[in-house]
């Protein structure tokens, strides 16, 4: 396995710090600190299979999907096959946002346009990998109902940029 | 299908090398590495928020505002930053506090499109306007599917 950056363990020093809190309402508050383990131990049962089934999917996603390969094509696309292209990789694409930045300015020089950048961008609102916890917390309807209009207004969000900046701006 | 790095069965279908089940383990094991002590503080934050305020005081915060409430979740959104694992987890606990669904809409669709933290770096590589334009834009959208989300549930 590589070599972990400091960033990697930035989520473990706020786990840290969270676990001496907590530490330190058992000593000095036990009565609240019984309470707010209860509760956590309540909510942490019911997440487990939710959270078993979406690093499933993100392992699936990562094996059959490469979104990088998807948003090379990008470069040269536009009309309603650019656009499809775009919502399929901005969906798949993992990562923080900004590992994608670098990229898509190059994507920009060879000839990707705004409306797709910024389709692809909206598009990682919608996370395959997450629809169960998703659907865990707000049920079917509503994911189901959220999905569409995210998608729909990633294509509404790429025209209205395009229209106010053109093509390509910088 | 132009694809160098998988085998073709008899039976035509794709079947993933080692090497590729390999990397995609380490991928993901690198997800869970991150994600895992991010998904327990913010179990550990909320249990913790929700036992020492009561319910009826966060639903104050919010006024069942149909417009309103969509507009402080995509506040609360776009000042957020992290994995959208994360704005479920807090957005459904808060809902289930009896915070309206319009607000966590706005706040877990923000939290993603919206980004006031990477602001700086988007601007640098893709321009100061596209990334003003984007963001308003995508500000003003995630009040909008709040509210569309609302109309068709309803």
């Amino acid at each position: 396995m590589k070599k972990k950056n400091k960033k990697s363990y930035l989520s473990w020093y706020l786990l840290s710090a969270v676990v001496l809190t907590y530490l330190f309402l058992f000593l000095f508050a036990p009565d609240l600190f019984n309470r707010a383990a209860l509760q956590f131990l309540k909510l942490l049962k019911k997440m487990i299979p939710v959270l078993a089934g979406v690093f499933l999917l993100i392992f699936v996603i990562n094996l059959y999907l490469k979104p990088k390969k998807i948003v090379r094509h990008l470069g040269q696309e536009s009309g309603f096959k650019g656009i499809l292209l775009a919502t399929v990789a901005g969906v798949i694409s993992t990562g923080p946002i900004y590992v994608w930045y670098p990229l898509l300015a190059d994507l920009r020089e060879k000839g990707m346009i705004n409306s797709l950048i910024t389709i692809f961008l909206y598009n990682r609102a919608v996370k395959i990998p997450l629809l169960p916890m998703m659907i865990y917390y707000f049920g079917i309807s509503f994911t189901v109902t959220l999905t569409v209009l995210m998608i729909l207004f990633a294509g509404i969000n790429g025209w209205a940029v395009e229209k106010i900046t053109g093509r390509k701006v910088l | 299908m132009k694809n160098g790095n998988r085998k073709k069965t008899g039976r035509q279908t794709d079947v993933p090398e080692m090497s590729e089940v390999r990397l995609a383990l380490e991928k993901t094991g690198n997800n869970i590495f991150q994600s895992v002590p991010v998904i327990l503080s913010v179990l550990l934050l909320i249990s913790l928020v929700l036992t020492l305020i009561p319910a009826a005081a966060v639903e104050k915060l919010f006024t069942g505002n149909r417009f309103l409430d969509p507009l402080i979740g995509s506040i609360a959104g776009s000042i957020s930053s992290g994995t959208p694992l994360t704005s479920y987890i807090i957005g459904g606990e808060l809902q289930r506090q009896g915070i309206s669904l319009p607000a966590v809409t706005a706040f877990i669709v923000s939290w993603v499109t919206v980004g006031i933290v990477q602001f700086p770096a988007e601007a640098l590589t893709l321009g100061k306007k596209f990334a003003t334009v984007r963001n308003l834009l995508a500000f003003v959208s995630s009040i909008l599917i709040a509210i569309l989300t609302l109309l068709i549930l309803e």
